[in-house]
């Protein structure tokens, strides 16, 4: 612990931006629009009702699109300004002021907002294209458009929010939208219950954000960025600090699907498939590395939290890796490489100034390669009639030549092959999780060998996925009205989003890492660290990564592409079969949370009906029978009522005698 | 008698009293003289322009009371300062939201109310008045007597007053909850139940009062105060006295443990007067405790502040525990309603400037909700089915929360509203609620309670599962009947693992031949119908979600009118 200290005493200096500078006017007048606008766009479609069911996907598209248009006008304009000078507040307006406690409603634009703006507003602006053909036979496809939306109009409140208590908004408003949309087949009795269990992990997490917000409060009596990451975080005790840090780390498990709060992810799959894409892999998820992130400078205080972090990180990436390489359905294999993935990006936020700008960068190449991915799974699925199991796909790469090729470009990205973007984010990942640590040689080894072992098994599970869909010969079932299969390329409406994320997914990492751009800039946020050699030469690891991913592709290609996949799932060995029902999580949860809560509930249940639902009981028995029952129950309760009152009358009156001597 | 010498009365500042009772007064006079068929349209003018009178009576004396802090009228029996005037703004506003709703009798033309609510129920004598169409409209009078109790109870400043205040407040109160036009066993059960207990903590309250008259030989608050800073031997006479006092309080305000009665009378008594009750009363009562807490019992502050404690703990944890295993709307609200009984007085045990202001904001953003979402449930109704599978009559509330599956896709207008209520109940941001909480929980943590905060922000996580759960079976689930219905239902009962029962509806039904009795029939076979308003009742909820999404977005204008102001008169 001594030594945690003194380490955690030797940085923050490295941690402090520049203080934010107030604006009031200018070009970032705009910013408030970049939220506005989405509003507007969900306010009209909702409102509007059947009357814009004929142009209501339209004007969706044109609100993210026009959005994404404003967000980089401003991005262009903090450009221009000198790197120490970016981190601005522009002030809305007072929210709430309740004598001692204010806020200020405003919004803070620097680099790592802006990143984000770009990022959700670019991406969002294609999948709402490509879902407007996605969606084309479904009767509320306004709707649909209305809650994206929504959604985006949140996440920018999010990432924008000068204060934790606007971030809270936005983050309540992002769980809502995904909440709506998880169950927007709502008819669909288990996606109602899907919907309802990502309800629940969220609440779950919001607790630990509203609980920081209390702790925030009590210490620096202020809940804005400004007051809480400034100087004076430095000088809370790091009790408060890693209290602080603990918290936002269960919130930022409920909304990232981290261990142990990941089991919801999987079953939001059963959300339409551009969800799948924009909500539950490039965006909304990322929203607790983004919490991590931004709250740097609580974290970079408390030390035992940012370890909690990185081993939360850690479980995460080898627990989604392995359940990856179990699952038959593409989608929910595609969600488990997601929660990997943030497993990754959650690990390097938590080594600290190091990792921050990296989990970023990683953040951003995902955003592009898994979209991508997503897309290319919900191409899939258009041409083979909602077909999920890719035990009966296969071959599929001569028949949809588009969807093969973008989705190859998302398979190499995320493996990690250079130059495609994945490579130049994971790799920096694995590096400075390599980076030692003071007094603590043991970590750099141990969440080192994790990560590099992570990239073997994505490699695998990627590849296994990737082969079962479009190599190997065909497995095809019959539709669902008993006819053959007819895989056929998605409308260009679809295919375009996908190319363009394909090409991001190909050249972006390269784009942003030349020169360390992307870290530069994002230092006036993530501070700038020191530079720092791993344990191991640096192109050792660059080699062992690319070694471990080759080794994994090989033995996908092995098993997947040159020999048969049986349509009938082997037995396969025990970790498989735990890993195909996602390693017992919804066991456990069931045995240590829902469990006692159902019995805790029945036993009230008993209660409430043998004492308090008696008197009602026997009311609507008493409208039957008039009589004896009804004078009986009535007396017999008023009098039990006084009891009760009179007993805890007196066990006041006692404790109020007793404290007072 | 030559050394008599009258009392000046500042009629100015009791004027918002004055208006409000003396309507009350003419209005059992119209009862007299006014012919049947003229009287609910005079009663009703009567008693919307004595609330409205007694709002602009508010308004008027705000900024003489924002220089001067107020004056102590009648000799200190009623103190006008600021928090009164909020109160008392808050109050006459959330009394003509209410009376809105009570008035309106919808598109069947019958009101909440017993056409005789003297006759046994079920009789022919009954059956008889409800055809005629015969109407009760001493509930106006009723009604306003009641708020005038309320009016003066927070403005109380000696224990007499209060304790008349009281009375004047509950009595009427008791009669009305008893007067449901439907359930009339419950409702006059309801009543009766409300009326003992009533009687019972105001005999501990009374009692409490001679204790402390005995002790410090006054029931002027600000001898009372005074005498509670010097030490003497007569320690527990004060204190027990004081927690007895507190007790009569609490009851008022449900909570726990003296909430037992809230559950009960919110089911019982007609749906519109439960909205008045759960706003305004908890409004009094919150003002008058206030008062209390603040101006007389500060000296005890460390004597008392466990009872405090131990009460604010309980009764969020009862009113959130209870509601979740609750099937009847009206009583899952009542329980709600104990739990933001405790999370007021969260924002009471603060003991500070912050923590005043937060409660008497939280209180009108609360009753705004709460009349609005009683006005919702006074609109959903039974409707009979014919055996040939025609609607039949239209009945009463569709309590049962298995019967408001699906409201969603037939009234969305409606269930969207009443989604917004629940939200703010839950404490969303950017509703009312929110800001409300935020307040109270800040509050409570500047002054040093943040245990409280915390079980209060647990326990309103808590409580917001069973809100959600409601605006999800609105939304969501298939109404009861419907094909679709039995397997999602069940799955929603194995997944939740909260029960829902087998409705009262279908609870099989001897059938004796009365009016009665036929809706105890009708009700094996009934669907949800909604009933369209006079135009009242919708006014008031439109007004309510209207504040509940202003002050939810734009709070901090009410909470500097109200800061500016809320500082006790010692």
């Amino acid at each position: 612990m001594h030594t945690l200290t003194t380490l955690a005493a030797s940085l923050p200096a490295a941690t402090i931006g520049p203080a934010p500078e107030p604006v009031s006017g200018g070009i970032y007048l705009v910013a408030p629009a970049l939220v506005g606008i989405p509003v507007l766009g969900a306010a009209i479609l909702l409102l509007g009702g059947r009357r814009t069911d004929r142009w209501g996907h339209w004007l969706g598209v044109a609100a993210s699109s026009l959005s994404f248009v404003f967000g980089a006008v401003v991005f262009v304009a903090l450009l221009g300004r000198p790197a120490d000078q970016r981190v601005l507040d522009l002030s809305v307006r007072s929210w709430i002021d309740a004598g001692a406690f204010q806020v200020d409603a405003g919004i803070r634009i620097d680099p790592l907002s802006m990143t984000f703006v770009l990022l959700v507003t670019f991406v969002g602006s294609l999948i709402h294209v490509y879902s407007v053909a996605y969606m084309e036979h479904d009767a509320d496809r306004r709707r649909f458009f209305a809650y994206l939306n929504l959604f985006v109009a949140a996440m920018l409140t999010l990432v924008l929010a000068n204060s934790y208590l606007l971030l809270f908004v936005g983050w309540e408003g992002v769980g809502l939208a995904s909440y709506l949309l998880i169950g927007f087949w709502n008819h669909r009795t288990e996606y109602a219950v899907a919907a309802k269990k990502a309800f629940v992990a969220n609440r779950i997490g919001d607790l630990g954000l509203i609980i920081a917000l209390g702790l925030m409060f009590a210490n620096f009596g202020s809940v804005s960025f400004l007051d809480v990451l400034g100087d004076r975080s430095a000088q809370v005790s790091e009790g408060v600090a890693t209290a602080i840090g603990l918290m936002l780390l269960l919130a930022a498990c409920g909304k990232s699907a981290q261990f142990p709060l990941q089991s919801w992810l999987g079953d939001a799959m059963a959300g339409p498939t551009p969800v799948s894409a924009l909500i539950h892999a490039a965006t909304m998820v990322t929203a607790g590395v983004y919490l991590i992130v931004r709250s740097a400078p609580i974290m970079n205080e408390a030390p035992t939290a940012q370890l909690v972090v990185v081993i939360v990180g850690a479980i995460t990436l080898l627990f989604g890796a392995i359940v990856g390489c179990a699952k038959d359905d593409i989608k929910k294999a595609l969600a488990a490489s997601t929660m990997s993935q943030i497993g990754y990006m959650i690990l390097a936020a938590g080594l600290g100034p190091v990792g921050y700008a990296f989990a970023i960068f990683h953040l951003v190449t995902h955003g592009f390669f898994k979209a991508g991915m997503f897309l290319g799974a919900g191409s899939v699925m258009h041409g083979m009639d909602d077909q999920v199991d890719m035990r009966r796909f296969g071959g599929l790469a001569r028949y949809m030549k588009i969807t093969w090729l973008t989705f190859m470009a998302g398979w190499l990205a995320i493996l990690g092959i250079p130059p495609f973007s994945g490579f130049f984010s994971k790799d920096k990942i694995i590096e400075a999780a390599f980076v030692p640590v003071a007094g603590a040689e043991w970590r750099a080894w141990v969440f080192g060998t994790v990560t590099l072992l992570g990239a073997g098994i994505t490699a695998f599970y990627m590849s296994r996925l990737f082969f079962m869909t479009f190599e190997g010969e065909r497995r095809w079932s019959t539709q669902r009205d008993g006819s053959a299969q007819h895989p056929h390329e998605a409308p260009r409406l679809m295919t375009w989003p996908m190319i363009v994320l394909a090409v991001g997914s190909v050249g972006i990492g390269l784009f942003l890492a030349l020169g360390g751009k992307f870290v530069e800039w994002l230092e006036p946020v993530t501070g700038t660290p020191e530079h720092e050699e791993p344990v191991l030469p640096v192109w050792l690891l660059i080699t062992l990564t690319l070694g471990v991913v080759v080794v994994g592709t090989v033995i996908a290609y092995r098993r997947y592409a040159a020999a048969t996949v049986p349509v009938v799932p082997p037995l396969g060995t025990a970790l498989t079969r735990a890993a195909r029902v996602d390693l017992y999580q919804d066991t456990v949860n069931d045995v240590a949370l829902v469990e006692p809560g159902q019995a805790l509930t029945r036993s009230l249940v008993f209660a409430d009906r043998a004492v308090v639902d008696g008197a009602v009981t026997g009311i609507a028995r008493s409208q039957i029978g008039l009589g004896e029952i009804t004078r009986r129950v009535q007396t017999g309760f008023v009098r039990s009522y006084a009891a009760t009152m009179l007993l805890g009358l007196v066990v006041l009156v006692v404790v109020v005698l007793a404290t007072q001597s | 008698m030559s050394d008599f010498t009258a009392p000046t009365v500042a009629w100015a500042q009791l004027s918002p009293v004055l208006i409000v009772l003396l309507a009350a007064v003419v209005g059992v006079l119209v009862e007299a003289f006014v012919p049947a068929a003229r009287r609910r349209a005079v009663q009703l003018g009567l008693s919307v322009v004595a609330l409205a009178g007694a709002l602009v009576a508010v308004a008027a004396l705000w900024s003489g009371v924002s220089d001067d802090g107020g004056t102590a009228v009648l000799g200190g029996s009623l103190i006008v300062d600021g928090p009164t005037l909020v109160l008392q703004g808050t109050l006459a506003l959330l009394a003509l939201l209410a009376l809105l709703v009570v008035v309106d009798r919808t598109e069947t033309g019958e009101d909440a109310f017993a056409p005789s609510a003297s006759s046994v129920p079920g009789s022919e004598y009954e059956e008889l008045a409800r055809r005629k169409g015969v109407e009760q409209t001493e509930i106006y009078p009723l009604l306003l007597f009641a708020t005038g109790g309320m009016l003066i109870f927070p403005a109380a400043g000696d224990l007499l007053t209060l304790f008349v205040a009281l009375e004047v407040l509950s009595l009427p109160l008791y009669l009305l909850t008893g007067m449901a036009r439907r359930r009339r066993l419950l409702s006059q059960e309801a009543s009766m139940k409300y009326f003992l207990l009533g009687a019972f903590t105001s005999a501990l309250m009374l009692f409490g009062i001679a204790l402390v008259y005995g002790y410090s030989g006054s029931l002027r608050y600000s001898t009372i105060a005074d005498a509670t800073q010097e030490a003497s031997g007569l320690d527990g006479l004060l204190l027990v006295g004081s927690v007895l006092i507190l007790a009569g309080l609490l009851f008022k305000v449900g909570a726990a443990p003296f909430h037992t009665w809230t559950p009960d009378v919110y089911q019982g008594a007609p749906t519109p007067i439960t909205g008045f009750m759960a706003a305004c009363t908890k409004v009094a009562a919150f003002g008058a405790l206030l008062r209390i807490v603040y101006v007389v019992l500060p000296g005890l502050d460390w004597d008392l502040s466990v009872v405090l404690w131990t009460v604010t703990i309980l009764t969020m944890v009862v009113g959130t525990v209870g509601a979740l295993v609750q099937t009847d709307m009206k009583r899952v609200l009542g329980y709600s309603s104990i739990a933001h009984a405790g999370f007021i007085l969260t924002g009471v045990v603060a003991l500070n400037q912050a923590g005043l202001t937060a409660v008497l904001f939280y209180l009108l953003v609360y009753g705004a909700a709460t009349i609005g979402a009683f006005g919702v449930v006074w609109l959903v109704r039974e409707r009979s089915v014919q055996p040939d599978g025609s609607a039949g009559a239209v009945l009463g509330e569709a309590s049962h929360l298995s019967q408001w599956a699906g409201l969603g896709r037939s009234n969305p207008a409606l269930a969207l509203v009443f989604a917004l209520f629940l939200l703010s109940f839950a404490g969303i941001p950017l509703t009312a609620g929110f800001a409300g909480k935020f307040a109270v929980f800040s509050a409570a943590i500047e002054g040093g309670a943040w245990p409280l905060a915390l079980i209060g922000v647990l326990s309103s996580s808590a409580a917001a599962f069973f809100y959600v759960r409601i605006i999800v079976l609105m939304f969501f689930t298939e109404p009861a009947g419907s094909p679709e219905a039995e397997g999602a239902a069940a799955a929603e009962d194995g997944a939740s693992g909260l029960p829902l029962d087998v409705p009262a509806a279908q609870v099989p039904a001897e059938q004796p031949a009365t009016a009665l009795a036929v809706e105890v029939r009708a009700a094996a076979t009934t669907t949800t119908t909604v009933v369209g308003t006079e135009g009242f009742a919708a006014v008031a909820i439109a007004v309510c979600a209207a504040a509940t999404v202003i002050l939810g977005v734009a709070p901090s204008w009410l909470l500097e009118l109200i800061g500016g102001v809320a500082q006790f008169l010692p």
